[in-house]
């Protein structure tokens, strides 16, 4: 394996030397561009005051990523990638921001105050992070030419002749998601019926006049109910 | 294709969500940056797997499995992450994470007046709504 990975790593470093970087490949365009697009979405996600609008630029950022996975010839990733993330993630995503808030229009508190350390920290991490990975896979190749890395056929064999144990792990770890999910939205339908009895007595006496900001909105959202 | 490309994707996307997880305010919004940054894990575990099962021989193609692993674990994730969202706003009426702050030590001096009293108001009224 290591001599194999040694006569590899010559053979990819002399591929690598035959292809520089100022004669990028029709491929390496495609990747940079479509690069560019998901980048552009992640950071319009992470920036934007309108709620709604982050999960739909989200959803540029997965597709994009699904493109980058086909053009990495990892086809079933892709899909997996479309359905799952795009699919229902997404919705999943939407359904959370609306039964939270409606956000109509812009929301102005929706970065809080230490954006400015975090754009510090991610900044500091970006420039760690590319230096280190530009510096040590400068020379790196992929070869994408003959049958595709990630065809089905070799996710499945993968799948189910090295990895079977932690995929039957995995469809446990799901319905112990499943089961918590449904357990923590029943505990609350179950309190229900005691916070609503509560807020003809709530206002009276023990609500201080402090938390003023916080009280109508959550006994109008009881009365609503 | 260089490696280069998609590692420098992956650790841009990574610092963005880097960058989200930090400096949002609302709930739903930091998951979000989870998922960026998950999804960028992702692509560096395809193209490295990618890389590597056409240099060697005999990989297992962990990279990918390893991949579908991360996607369903981020899908469960999601879910029981909305989940707790969800309650939390029932309970309080609000998904702001600043707003959440019940852990919080305010110390002895209590320098920030205002958060305590915060913090005390709500604790009262969380009472009350549980001995109700």
């Amino acid at each position: 394996m290591s001599l194999a990975a040694v006569a590899a790593s010559t053979a990819t470093t002399t591929a690598a030397e035959t292809n520089g970087f100022l004669s990028p490949t029709g491929v390496e365009i495609a990747f940079l561009l479509v690069g560019l697009v998901t980048l552009g979405g992640a950071v319009v996600t992470v920036t934007t005051k309108q709620l709604v609008h982050a999960a739909l630029w989200l959803v540029v950022t997965l597709g994009g990523l699904a493109v980058e996975y086909l053009l990495l010839t990892a086809e079933f990733i892709a899909w997996v990638q479309v359905l799952i993330y795009v699919g229902s993630v997404v919705v999943l995503l939407l359904f959370g921001l609306m039964l939270t808030k409606a956000p109509i229009g812009r929301s102005p508190d929706a970065d809080s105050g230490n954006r400015w350390a975090a754009l510090a920290v991610a900044i500091a991490a970006a420039t760690a992070l590319v230096w280190v990975v530009v510096d040590a896979f400068r020379t790196t190749w992929i070869d994408l030419d003959g049958a595709a890395a990630g065809s089905t056929e070799a996710n499945g064999k993968a799948l189910f002749q090295n990895w079977v144990l932690p995929f039957e792990a995995l469809s446990v770890l799901l319905l112990a998601a499943l089961v918590g999910a449904i357990v923590l939205s029943r505990k609350a339908a179950a309190a229900r019926p005691t916070g609503s009895a509560a807020p003809g007595k709530q206002p009276s006496g023990t609500a201080p006049a402090t938390s003023s900001d916080e009280q109508p909105s959550r006994q109008g959202k009881e009365g609503a109910r | 294709m260089h490696l280069a490309y998609p590692a420098v994707l992956s650790a841009l996307l990574f610092c963005t969500g880097l960058y989200g997880v930090l400096a949002r305010r609302n709930a739903i919004l930091v998951l979000m940056s989870v998922e960026l940054m998950l999804n960028a894990v992702n692509l560096n575990l395809v193209a490295f797997d990618v890389w590597l099962s056409k240099t060697a021989q005999d990989t297992l193609h962990s990279g990918q499995a390893l991949t579908l692993f991360t996607i369903a674990i981020a899908a469960a994730e999601v879910g029981i992450g909305l989940a707790i969202v969800l309650a939390v706003y029932r309970n309080r009426g609000t998904s702001d994470i600043d707003k959440l702050r019940d852990t919080a030590e305010t110390g002895d001096g209590s320098d920030d007046g205002h958060d305590a009293s915060e913090s005390a108001a709500s604790t009262t009224a969380e009472k009350a709504e549980a001995t109700a």
